[in-house]
């Protein structure tokens, strides 16, 4: 099927999809491996999945995925310690020579468990360390409290003894009680708890204990300024120094539980300050040595990551690669006897003899005794659509990929975007000035190409960046088409020679065009600059740009047409020449292949005939004389005839198809019919062959094929108006574009020019910068984008284009790194 | 206000309605429990359940796998899809998925306070608690020893609280008195959560009072069995039903009066058309099945639920599927892990 190409044109890969093949290979079981990983190499080879009805651990090499979905894993937590610690895995791949999975697996596994270890060790000593920590902020910030509440209450009491009063009141502080109660021994001796809460739930804690000891305890909370790493949970957090005064046993366990409850850590407090001194001293000074000790330990670890890091990168592609490895083995179907493996899969001509060399190739490498088998099946399935681009093609044929991957070996429109997307985008975006500032950004993304496809960009960077060759035809185009349009920031230029206009007399003003007269030749490229700012200007340029949309929309709709006569003759199909392609090319030239003759007869001959006039009439009254509005001797004539073939063409492409696919189905159906008796054996042997790969015919059902015929009809008759309507958007943003960059221009430069002020000036020119940029180069891109976009999805490719296909996704080691997280 | 919610319900619940019908498409279909009921090791289970939502949350357990650890982290999810929701939500929306949570505090409660009863340390019996069920002063239910000072003490501050208001009494904890505590609690809250839809009115009002008068049903069947034989009165038995629901109220003064599993509950239920179906799958004697055939009833009605726009109702449908396949997924793992797999179809509930 693949041989059928078109002989007349020399073969291009982008005209249509590579011819592929069903390919059916038999490996031997020993060589398997070795086998698929040259295969991943190659990437050139699209499995089938012939186990779909099994599911994942069925399969024969679940255990081995399994594995490596281990390894991967040890991978993740490798590289997940390693960003804790603030490596990056080294990118330079040191070429250490192949590693075998089953020694990556067994040092992975002992890199594993020596970094768990460590890391246990280090968290043991780290919890330790903050535990010490907090007992010495507990003891700086309740010392604190303790000092201060003793010596307000020496102070009190010998303020009391001056008085000689033993008055009490609400006021006095608890420690007095204890203070004056040590003497009187009868009362009881309040017991205390010290501690760290978290800030957060220091107000649930003050609340739960007042309600749990009906308010008989005293809380004292001090915030701790720096937050504290928990020694639990190992997080930082805002704590609180707590101490709680309470009495009794009962409140005791109250509290305690409370505490727990709280996540609060308590920890022993001594009241006498010696003691206290003596603590903190003692504390500071493990403090010191657990940092040490810590400090080695993470020294060692940082060692160790290091070490995994240098190779990270390595290991990590070799156990994705083993990984998607398997998952192909998985997909090939087990022998009988189970001494070999069947794959089927799908791959182009051209590479039959690469894919057979590296067969081979693994087949010696692996020392097996036997090659593996490579035969090409036959099918009725369809292959799937691979196109060879490069790196400027393939941001066009994304385009055309966006709307539908094309069918197996139909006609390509991503050949004919190249050129007709960025121009049509041009037309809307037509301002050389604009053009070029587009071209130095593209041109900054092309020069920095290499460096920049290596890194990860952002969203809307990536997006630029991917699209950077069809920005710069954009680009281009729009150079070219602002020229045409004599455009630079809306500033007409005498670029090619000087204007063609002059004023006659001193009478004359810039606005308008009345008392102009010819003084030279016509200006030889593009719009003259004469026009620019005349009253004139905005009607000359509509009938210029509406005209020559409507021209540019017929040529591509042709060209549309004429792909589907590509398409028709390339699979064989004559009654889509006759009924479908012919009709439809006299439909549309009838009627707007004549608006376009005729718009070119006017140009040329600078009637003064009014077209819309000459259309509506054409269909309204067929006959009537055409008086002032005739362009050429017989325009009648030709009109009724042109009339009267468009007429035609409507049943021509409605009615006859519909009834000669019935007649052709029911041929071959009588001719099926027959056959069977003539060889039983053969037919047997094929059906069942072709039960595998799907069945020939479908079912015919004449009603759905005519309704089928009937929609596409109406939406061609139709659609051959609304879809010329359709490209007057050219002209419309063309406008939108030009008259934008107009106001920003003269509403925003000129006015500030005219202040003679700097400052204002200043202003001014940053106003017109940010709003060129913002919304002329970036806004007006991205419509006049999606314009051009919907004109080519749209108009164009509903003429011809099925886009019904299924892309071709090799199994390649190269787009591994691709699909990283 | 019947009938316009499609005016006006997208400005704030139409987001959300989004997010939970695409994670209601997440749920595991057939395929996915032919395949997990296939497996042979908790590894296989993990390994399928890779390809599926879960497949973040299990990628990075490393292999010797425990059944608590596959339903921690597939609770884990359930946890975090809520508490998104939560996070996106406006009133009142926000107010009835905080609704559809207080039945777990009301079982966490529950089981902090007979655990400590027990003497069980409190950190592990946290550990026990369900995620969503959590609020920041539950380990101190551990101090309270009877109900007044569990009310004063911690859910005061909950929102538990109006619920607690027939049960205050000054009886030191045991067994009988929380599970009692826990039936009277449940039955405010559902009459809570009834009267808040209501309120809502509309379609939520609809699907949620149908669902919910399940809920009660259940309940009260169920707690009419569990009190069959024990010291309960008559009474105190009447009490603990909500007071709406298809049994309300003739069906509970029938229920209250019951003595016996197989004839009398039966015989009440089978009055009610809508239960008829349950009991006429079970022959008698199968009682213990009963809780199945009550599952899959709410699960066949909690997935009619999506098939209205515009309600509330989804959310707790969702939540309540959500739970259920992880229930699931905890029978198959432990069926799998015990070498148990010809009862695998025993306990599992299918959604689809």
């Amino acid at each position: 099927m693949g041989d059928v190409r078109g002989g007349c044109c020399p073969p291009m890969d982008l005209f249509r999809s590579e011819p592929m093949q069903l390919v059916q290979l038999i490996i031997p079981i020993e060589s398997a491996h070795l086998t698929v990983a040259y295969l991943g190499d190659l990437g050139i080879l699209q499995f089938k999945d012939l186990n779909s009805e099994k599911s994942p651990f069925q399969r024969t090499y679940a255990a081995q995925i399994k594995k490596c979905g281990e390894m991967a894993r040890k991978m993740r937590f490798f590289k997940e310690q390693m960003v804790k610690a603030g490596f990056s895995p080294s990118t330079k791949s040191e070429a250490r020579g192949d590693i075998d999975v089953d020694d990556l697996e067994v040092k992975l596994g002992e890199l594993e468990a020596e970094l768990i270890e460590m890391n246990a060790n280090g968290e043991k000593l780290q919890r330790s360390y903050n535990e010490l920590v907090e007992y010495k902020l507990v003891l700086q910030k309740a010392g604190e409290f303790f000092a201060s509440a003793q010596h307000s209450a020496v102070a009190q009491q010998r303020e009391m003894e001056s008085r000689q009063m033993g008055e009490e009141s609400i006021e006095t502080p608890l420690l007095q009680d204890q203070e004056t109660t040590i003497d009187l021994s009868k009362q009881v001796k309040l017991g205390f708890i010290t501690g760290l809460v978290p800030r957060e739930k220091s107000m649930a804690f003050e609340r739960i204990l007042f309600r749990a000891t009906r308010g008989n305890v005293l809380l004292k909370q001090v915030p701790v300024e720096d937050p504290v790493t928990d020694p639990v949970s190992g997080e930082k957090m805002e704590k609180n120094v707590f101490v709680v005064f309470y009495s009794g046993e009962r409140a005791k366990n109250k509290i305690l539980k409370i505490c727990e409850a709280f996540g609060a850590n308590r920890y022993p407090f001594a009241e006498d300050l010696g003691k206290q001194a003596l603590m903190i001293t003692e504390v500071s000074g493990r403090i010191t040595e657990l940092k040490t000790t810590i400090d080695a330990g993470s020294y060692h670890r940082d060692n160790l990551l290091r070490t995994i890091g240098d190779q990270f990168e390595q290991w990590n592609l070799k156990v994705k690669k083993e990984k998607s490895i398997y998952h192909t083995l998985n997909m090939l179907s087990l022998d009988v006897t189970k001494k070999c493996l069947v794959a089927e899969g799908w791959s182009p001509v051209f590479a039959t003899k690469q894919v057979q060399e590296s067969l081979q190739r693994a087949a010696f490498d692996s020392n097996s005794q036997v090659g593996a088998i490579f035969q090409v099946l036959s099918t009725r399935e369809s292959p799937p659509t691979y196109f060879r681009t490069n790196k400027f093609t393939s941001a066009f044929q994304e385009i055309v990929d966006a709307y539908g991957v094309a069918k197996y070996q139909e006609a390509n429109p991503g050949v004919y975007t190249i050129i007709t997307f960025p121009f049509l985008f041009a037309v809307m975006f037509g301002d050389w000035g604009h053009g070029i500032c587009l071209l130095l950004a593209t041109l900054f993304f092309i020069v920095r190409e290499k460096k920049l496809s290596s890194q990860k960009l952002g969203d809307i960077t990536e997006m630029t960046f991917g699209g950077r060759y069809v920005i710069m035809m954009m680009a281009l185009f729009s150079i070219y088409t602002g020229l045409i349009y004599n455009e630079f920031f809306s500033v007409p230029f005498e670029l090619f020679g000087r204007s063609a206009y002059a004023c006659r007399d001193l009478t004359c003003r810039d606005a308008s065009t009345v008392g102009l007269i010819k003084v030279r030749e016509t200006y030889p490229f593009g719009v003259d600059p004469a026009w620019h700012g005349t009253r004139s200007e905005l009607p000359f340029l509509n009938s210029l740009k509406m005209k020559m949309s409507i021209l540019l929309g017929v040529a591509q709709m042709n060209l549309g047409i004429i792909l589907s006569y590509f398409n028709a003759t390339f699979f064989g199909s004559s009654l889509n020449v006759w009924f479908q392609f012919i009709p439809q090319m006299i439909f549309l030239n009838s009627l707007f292949g004549y608006l376009s003759l005729l718009i070119i007869v006017k140009w040329c001959t600078g009637s003064q005939a009014d077209l819309y006039h000459v259309m509506i009439y054409m269909f309204l009254s067929p006959t009537d004389e055409l008086g002032e509005n005739q362009l050429f001797p017989g325009q009648k004539t030709v009109q009724l005839v042109l009339l009267l073939l468009a007429l035609v063409s409507v049943p021509w492409m409605l009615l006859p198809r519909p009834f000669l696919l019935k007649k052709q189905h029911e041929n071959q159906h009588q001719g099926q019919s027959y056959t069977p008796l003539e060889s039983t054996d053969d037919t047997l042997h094929s059906e069942a062959n072709n039960d595998s790969h799907g069945h020939g015919h479908e079912e015919f059902e004449f009603s759905e094929v005519f309704v089928h015929q009937l929609i596409h009809t109406i939406e061609f008759v139709l659609g051959a108006v609304s879809n010329t309507a359709s490209y007057l958007r050219l002209w419309a943003l063309s406008l939108a574009h030009s008259e934008l960059s107009v106001v920003f221009y003269e509403k925003v430069l000129l006015l500030a020019w005219g202040f003679n002020n700097i400052i204002i000036l200043i202003v001014g020119i940053i106003i017109f910068i940010f709003a060129t940029v913002g919304v002329l180069l970036v806004m007006e891109t991205l419509s006049a984008f999606l314009h051009a976009l919907r004109l080519h999805w749209v108009e164009f490719q509903n003429k011809f284009y099925e886009g019904d296909g299924y892309k071709f996704y090799p199994f390649s080691f190269a787009l591994l790194g691709d699909e990283d997280d | 206000m019947y009938g316009f919610e499609a005016m006006t319900f997208n400005i704030h619940g139409g987001y959300l309605e989004a997010i939970v019908r695409g994670h209601r498409a997440g749920l595991l279909t057939a395929a996915d429990y032919n395949n997990l009921c296939q497996c042979e090791t908790l590894d296989d289970i993990k390994m399928h359940l890779s390809a599926t939502e879960y497949g973040p949350y299990l990628q990075n357990e490393p292999s010797p796998l425990h059944t608590t650890t596959i339903v921690e982290k597939c609770t884990l999810k359930l946890v975090d899809e809520y508490k998104h929701m939560l996070c996106q939500a406006t009133e009142p929306l926000s107010t009835f998925l905080e609704y559809i949570t207080y039945g777990h505090m009301i079982d966490n409660v529950v089981l902090i306070v007979t655990g400590t009863l027990h003497e069980r340390d409190v950190q592990e019996l946290l550990e026990k608690c369900h995620p969503l069920g959590m609020f920041d002063s539950i380990a101190t239910l551990a101090v309270a020893q009877n109900m007044r000072e569990l009310y004063r003490l911690v859910l005061v501050d909950t929102p538990l609280a109006p619920y607690f208001s027939e049960c205050i009494t000054s009886e030191d904890l045991d067994d009988m008195n929380i599970e009692i505590m826990r039936n009277t609690l449940y039955k405010a809250y559902l009459e809570d959560f009834y009267k808040f839809c209501q309120k809502l009115g509309g379609a939520t009002a609809e699907i949620m009072s149908d669902l919910l008068a399940f809920e009660a049903d259940r309940r009260a069947v169920n707690i009419t069995i569990n009190s069959i034989g024990t010291e309960l009165t008559r009474d105190d038995r009447r009490k603990l039903y909500s007071n709406f629901g298809l049994l309300y109220p003739y069906g509970h003064e029938e229920l209250a009066v019951c003595e016996d599993i197989d004839q009398v509950v039966r015989a009440v239920m089978e009055k009610y058309p809508p239960y008829q179906s349950i009991f006429s799958k079970l022959s008698y004697g199968e009682s213990q099945m009963l809780d199945k055939a009550f599952y899959e009833e709410e699960v066949k009605r909690l997935c009619l639920a999506f098939e209205q726009q515009f309600h509330y109702g989804v959310f707790f449908a969702y939540m309540r599927l959500r739970e259920q396949e992880i229930r699931n997924l905890m029978w198959i793992s432990e069926c799998v892990a015990q070498n148990q797999k010809s009862r695998v179809h025993d306990s599992v509930v299918f959604i689809f």
